[in-house]
């Protein structure tokens, strides 16, 4: 070891893992050693425990074995990239879609810097991540690209207590108009640690829409981290749904850049047993006429949690803003638990921002209304609380995504819809 | 023997001794009613009187306590069944406040309700195509819009529209029971003629409607066989249609006054 690691905990966890040769990961995994796993002392991390991460033995599989037969199930898409534990399977990914196109880059080869490493190096998860991602996959849709069709990012956690590290990079230029999907999940991945890095690029007049499915099984922990810089004229769509994780914690930092900006952040939070979803959102207006909009919605049942801290800051130059922001929940159990946070930081004074949240239960009247017409008292539960989703789910935008969705709440959560 | 065989097949509804508390309040008092099919039977009474706790109480809501008495629901103990259950068996209630139920669309849980209700009776699902034309049919009835029953379950419904809805699902779900609980209210005259109308074309020989109202005036267009006087948890008087009318004009207070004499 070149540097004394700072804290045990962080050292009995990396120990495991090869130290980095290549001039990229060496200098993240000097930074790295400089962190220490977060508490709940940590604003950011009050009401969630890493602790099970902290104490897992993991390890980095660099050998590949899924086959195409078991991922069948998983694909909604024509065109597609598989990533196993972080690495790009070119022979199980389909891509042939003009102006779009992905590299793959081994760490000995990163030049570019800066634009990889990302503002939260400071954050211990995106500096495990850029100390130990396998490869760089750069995903790139050229100038006046209009993508009819979704890509998707199938990305397999594979393999008990895998440590997995995707790291990707979406380039969207100018006048561009990009479509994905994020496809999360774990195939015989008992209690390993998904830990990705996203980072989106988003040019003038450049639209984005990107729906992120987690469905993990549990025991399985996610932390993942997009990191969004859009530049004038641009949009910006991210619809988050969680299905399934022991863990899961998403941080979503978008950087509006350039004026006459639109972001939409929605997500919608399915949970039950003894999961703990975490969404912290950040959206940060940094130049006039800019709109943000974000709506999540989290249905608890069981011993679940739920966290949601949506924070918007509205700098001082940063005038006619139109932000808004909604947290709603339902908590179906006496046991589950929700701890929502809206954080408006407004230094501007000619702005429109709101937020609002709000948690309870499934309405008995409504409950009583469908049972008076026949509907069983836990079919009419199911009913409204896929109602109460819907909302969310409509905001995706493929038919197929939508599908597997619906599928994939039938089945984990035996839900009607 | 055969007389008395015939008389309790056509007995519908059976309700002897009712007591029921609301939060440890007792609302029905020992409420006795006998519904056959092909009969309409209006109850009245003033406010406070139990007439929703009776609806209530039927349907099934929870908070509702019967604390003595039965209920009998063609031959079925209906405090036995669970609120769907006795829709199942074919009790239906309109709602005096129908709820609006955002994201749930009326055709889908109509066509949910449908198929709950004919798998409890071992019954084949609906087909789409046959459950569209039955609602095509049954919409006219009310003269419901056709985008209405495609919208969320009631929500944005005017007054009207909600009660035209419910008596729409009546028709969808052709129950052996209807249970009216102050439809009247909050209709305009026409609003009010087409609701007794779709339920005037509903009733048959083989079912039953039991309209709940303060006014006579819905009476005028759903023509009851027998008129019952709701008063402090119980059936104080009983009549014909002409009763509805004696009420009408000289008011709840008479049969007070007349109970005391």
């Amino acid at each position: 070891m070149t540097t004394a690691l700072v804290s045990e905990k962080l050292a009995a966890f990396i120990a495991p893992f090869e130290i980095p040769s290549n001039v990229f990961q060496k200098e993240a995994y000097d930074n790295l050693i400089q962190l220490d796993f977060p508490t709940t002392r940590n604003e950011y991390w009050k009401y969630t425990r890493v602790g099970k991460i902290q104490n897992s033995k993991l390890k980095i599989q660099k050998e590949t074995k899924l086959t195409a037969d078991v991922l069948k199930p998983f694909l909604s898409a024509a065109n597609f990239i598989v990533l196993e534990n972080g690495i790009f399977r070119a022979d199980l990914s389909h891509i042939s879609v003009e102006g779009v196109k992905v590299d793959v880059i081994k760490p000995a080869f990163i030049s570019d810097e800066t634009k990889f490493n990302s503002a939260s190096q400071q954050h211990l998860f995106t500096a495990l991540n850029a100390t130990y991602f396998s490869e760089l996959i750069s995903i790139s849709v050229a100038e006046k690209t209009v993508m009819n069709e979704a890509l998707q990012l199938l990305v397999v956690t594979s393999g008990n207590a895998v440590f997995s590290n995707p790291r990707i990079v979406i380039d969207v230029h100018k006048y561009a108009d990009a479509k994905f999907e994020a496809s999360y999940v774990a195939l015989n991945a008992d209690g390993a640690f998904n830990n990705v890095v996203t980072a989106f690029f988003v040019a003038e007049n450049a639209h984005v829409v990107y729906d992120k499915i987690q469905n993990e099984n549990n025991p399985g922990f996610h932390i993942s981290t997009e990191e969004v810089a859009q530049e004038k004229n641009s949009r910006f769509k991210i619809n988050t749904m969680t299905l399934d994780g022991a863990l899961v914690r998403n941080n979503i930092n978008i950087s509006v850049n350039g004026e006459n900006c639109e972001t939409h952040i929605n997500g919608a939070v399915i949970a039950k047993e003894t999961m703990h979803v975490d969404n912290h959102t950040f959206v940060n207006h940094r130049v006039p006429n800019c709109f943000s909009n974000e709506n999540y919605k989290y249905v608890l049942d069981g011993k679940s949690t739920g966290v949601f801290n949506g924070r918007v800051i509205v700098q001082q130059h940063a005038q006619k803003i139109n932000a808004y922001q909604k947290n709603a929940n339902i908590l179906l159990s006496d046991f589950a638990q929700i701890n929502s946070k809206p954080e408006l930081e407004i230094y501007a004074d000619d702005v429109k921002c709101s937020h609002g949240s709000t948690t309870g239960q499934l309405d008995d009247d409504a409950v009583f209304y469908l049972q008076a017409r026949g509907i069983s008292k836990e079919k009419a539960k199911k009913l409204l609380v896929a109602a109460f989703i819907g909302e969310i789910t409509e905001q995706i935008s493929s038919d197929e995504v939508k599908k597997q969705v619906n599928r994939i709440l039938a089945e984990k959560h035996d839900w009607m819809l | 023997m055969q007389e008395l065989r015939k008389e309790k097949m056509s007995t519908l509804l059976e309700i002897k001794n009712l007591h029921a508390e609301v939060e440890g309040k007792q609302i029905l008092k020992g409420l006795n009613l006998t519904v056959r099919a092909g009969e309409v039977h209006a109850i009245m009474g003033p406010n406070g009187a139990g007439k929703s706790t009776l609806a209530a109480v039927l349907s099934g809501k929870e908070g509702y306590t019967v604390t003595a008495g039965t209920a009998l629901f063609d031959g079925a103990d209906l405090f036995a069944l669970e609120a769907d259950e006795r829709a199942k068996e074919g009790l239906f209630l309109a709602f005096q406040y129908p709820v609006e139920i955002p994201g749930v669309s009326n055709i889908n849980f109509l066509r949910t309700a449908i198929n709950e209700i004919r798998a409890y009776r071992k019954q084949e699902p609906v087909s789409a195509k046959d459950f569209m034309a039955l609602v095509k049919e049954k919409s006219k009835l009310v003269e419901l819009k056709d985008n209405l029953a495609s919208r969320s379950v009631n929500e944005g419904f005017s007054g009207g529209e909600k009660k035209r809805n419910e008596i729409f699902q009546m028709a969808m779900l052709e129950p052996k029971l209807a249970i009216l609980d102050e439809t009247d209210s909050g209709l305009d005259i026409d609003a009010l003629r087409i609701v007794a109308s779709g339920v005037n074309k509903l009733k048959n020989a083989g079912n039953a409607i039991v309209v709940i109202t303060h006014y006579q005036r819905l009476l005028d267009y759903i023509i009851p066989d027998f008129v019952h006087v709701l008063a402090d948890g119980r059936i104080v008087k009983t009549g014909d249609k002409s009763l509805a009318l004696e009420l009408e004009e000289k008011g709840y207070d008479w049969i007070n006054t007349a109970q005391k004499v």
